[in-house]
């Protein structure tokens, strides 16, 4: 790295000799137990759906139901009640989705600048998956969905979860179905701050409109 | 640690000064008593919240004891996934490796996710003394740096300021630093939120380097997870071309199951929600998909001394969750300022003095700055037994000697001859009693003990005779 007093190797080594020496007289720690639950919801779709509805709207996402047929329409008119004149979409979206919405749609490349994407007005996505405890919707970068940069910087996001597939009941569920190697991004609501006497505001950074669409069937 | 926190008065004498401000007690009463309740109300929720705390202060005990496995490990894992490790014995180091990786990329500015360890080291001053301009880009530190002011809370920096003080720094400050606040900005929150949007979002989408620290690291796989709320960190994690991550050794799980347990405690705990807005993982570097350069840099600066004091280790599971704070009787008084250093509140007074050392007189009087009512420990979500640590270091602290030490010693010794002589005890309160109208409000020769406080009113008669009197 860098001349001067230090070398990474030596400070590497430094380190972890302090680590071996301080430890060395500890007690043994075990595996941890894990006495807790892996989830908190009786095994039931619906209500699982349900949970899952109210935990997103808690945190004010806009959420709506729908099924495959009613989808063009429903996002046809989410968009234009917007007033969205262009639409994001990652490669892998089924282009059916789409197909009755008048916005034009960007496909996103991986030469797309952040200020071109800063001019979309929408964007919509896939997910790997969404937990109904937390109200979160799980992002992995799949066909789907796109890069991470596509459902940042678009000031609407449209996020499809489909049921009951894509519906989890807990975090330790989640775990388990993720691959970490993906890059993951775990969305609960609208970009939110309470840095000011910890008033919840929505919309600082992200989308300031999180919609989510639980498609059934 | 950081240089904005040499030369700090001890805890005594800067909380002496934050309990006359009026404004400041407002704001921090009102801050801590309102999450104080949600935090509650999120935990009530979980059947298993006891479980979970004992999963996660275990698998935080193992990652400790076997932190030489685990760091050499996850180093492992993130070069085989396309990043790069560094390692920093201390802040000078740290701060001397960021700045080199800065300088090669040919950049002058950086955009920065609020972390704890990039504070401890005094990061954005490094950087500016090598001629880079780091911006905070999170509101709160936002406000912190644009007010030149210092972070008071580990989850909300700005506690300490109401909406009037903040809108006022924005008008004020933000012209300085790129796009200046919009014309008559009023208090509103909504309003502040928008002006700091405005003000960062031209910073985001043209930033190349972005720095960050990481909530957890798993040694497994090599992944860092970040948690946010306002997509600062998304912008940060995502958009430049470079990312350097600064993060405490202690930082590491051993796998990524262990990170189900914390998904689930530590939202709860910090912002009281079942989950925060946005959380962040990445596993090295993706083909297309965020920065194609990682590194990160892992850093000791004092870590293993705390894990060297068999009781004080225990310190060094804290996930940053900050709830200690918000319950904390005395924080809320003083406010994290007093605390010297970027950890304030209960974890503060137990992980500054180790991570420093005692021998400076505001870390001498950390250990001290708690009246060990326990209630810190009772909300740690990986339970750290903050009391007991507290009156381990006050013991290291009376060894070492020096002001104030030598009388609390002879002090001590005496009450522990008195409590073993019973009749002697009772002498001594019957004598207490009937001269009660004689005792000095102040204990003369223990001024920096009843400086903040008040001596109990003895009572007519001892409860001894009391009893007896009444009920024998």
């Amino acid at each position: 790295m860098s001349a001067g007093p230090y070398s990474r190797t030596s400070s590497r080594d430094r380190i972890l000799a302090r680590v071996r020496s301080a430890v060395a007289d500890a007690p043994e720690a075990p595996e941890p137990a894990r006495d807790y639950l892996t989830t908190h919801t009786p095994d039931d779709p619906a209500a699982v759906l349900d949970l899952l509805h109210e935990n997103l709207a808690d945190y004010r996402a806009i959420v709506h139901r729908t099924t495959p047929d009613e989808m063009p329409w429903l996002l046809m008119r989410l968009l234009a009640e917007r007033g969205s004149a262009t639409v994001l979409v990652p490669p892998g979206l089924p282009p059916e989705w789409l197909s009755a919405a008048d916005a034009t749609r960007i496909h996103d490349r991986s030469v797309s600048t952040a200020q071109e994407l800063d001019a979309v007005d929408s964007v919509v996505t896939g997910c790997a998956l969404a937990i109904a405890e937390t109200g979160t919707i799980v992002l992995d970068a799949g066909p789907g969905q796109g890069r991470r940069r596509i459902t940042l910087i678009p000031d609407h996001h449209i996020c499809v979860v489909r049921v009951p597939d894509q519906v989890v009941a807990s975090v330790p569920q989640a775990m388990s179905r993720l691959d970490p190697t993906r890059p993951l991004t775990w969305i609960s609501g609208p970009s939110a701050t309470s840095d000011i006497e910890l008033d919840r505001v929505e919309g600082v950074h992200g989308p300031r409109t999180l919609e989510v669409v639980l498609l059934q069937g | 640690m950081s240089a904005t926190y040499l030369g700090m008065p001890s805890f005594p004498e800067a909380a002496g000064e934050a309990l006359h401000n009026v404004t400041l007690r407002a704001n921090l009463r009102h801050a801590t008593h309102t999450i104080r309740d949600k935090r509650a109300r999120a935990v009530a929720e979980l059947a298993d919240w006891a479980e979970l705390r004992e999963a996660g202060k275990q698998i935080k005990n193992r990652t400790l004891r076997h932190l030489d496995r685990y760091l050499e490990q996850l180093e492992t894992a993130v070069t085989e996934a396309g990043g790069t490790v560094h390692w920093a014995a201390d802040a000078e180091e740290a701060n001397r490796i960021v700045a080199d990786l800065v300088k090669a990329t040919g950049e002058r500015e950086v955009v920065k996710v609020k972390s704890m360890a990039t504070q401890e080291i005094g990061l954005n001053e490094a950087l500016e003394a090598e001629g880079i301009s780091a911006y905070e880009t999170d509101l709160a530190e936002l406000i912190v740096q644009l007010g030149d002011d210092r972070p008071s809370h580990i989850l909300v920096p700005a506690i300490h300021r109401n909406r009037g003080e903040i809108r006022d720094i924005f008008a004020e400050k933000m012209a300085n630093w790129g796009r200046p606040a919009p014309d008559g900005l009023s208090d509103s929150p909504a309003e502040l939120a928008e002006a700091a949007r405005l003000h960062l979002r031209e910073k985001f989408l043209r930033a190349k380097v972005g720095i960050s620290g990481a909530n957890f690291m798993v040694a497994e796989t090599g992944t860092l997870v970040v948690f946010e709320s306002e997509g600062n960190g998304r912008m940060c994690l995502t958009l430049p071309e470079t990312l350097i991550s600064v993060v405490g050794i202690e930082k590491v799980v051993p796998s990524w199951r262990d990170l189900e347990v914390f998904l689930q405690t530590l939202p709860r705990s910090s912002t009281a929600e079942r989950m925060n807005p946005y959380t962040s993982m990445w596993t090295g570097t993706a083909d297309t998909d965020g920065p194609q350069t990682f590194h990160l840099v892992l850093l000791d600066n004092g870590r293993t001394d705390a894990l060297a004091d068999e009781v004080g280790r225990q310190a060094l599971r804290c996930i940053r969750c900050s709830a200690c704070l918000n319950v904390c009787p005395v924080y809320e008084r003083a406010g994290g300022h007093a605390y010297g250093s970027v950890y304030p509140g209960p974890i503060g007074a137990i992980l500054s003095p180790q991570l420093r050392g005692i021998q400076s007189e505001i870390d001498a009087s950390l250990p001290y700055a708690s009246t060990l009512c326990g209630a810190c420990y009772e909300v740690c979500p990986v339970a750290i037994d903050i009391p007991e640590v507290l009156v381990h270091l006050r013991e290291k602290v009376a060894d070492q000697g020096g002001k104030g030490h030598r009388l609390e010693k002879a002090a001590i010794k005496a009450a522990g001859w008195v409590l073993d002589h019973p009749a002697a005890l009772a002498a001594g309160e019957r004598a207490a009693s009937r001269t009660r109208k004689l005792h000095p409000k102040r204990l003369p020769g223990a001024g920096a003990w009843t400086a903040a406080r008040e001596l109990p009113e003895l009572p007519a008669e001892s409860f001894r005779d009391w009893w007896k009197k009444n009920r024998t």
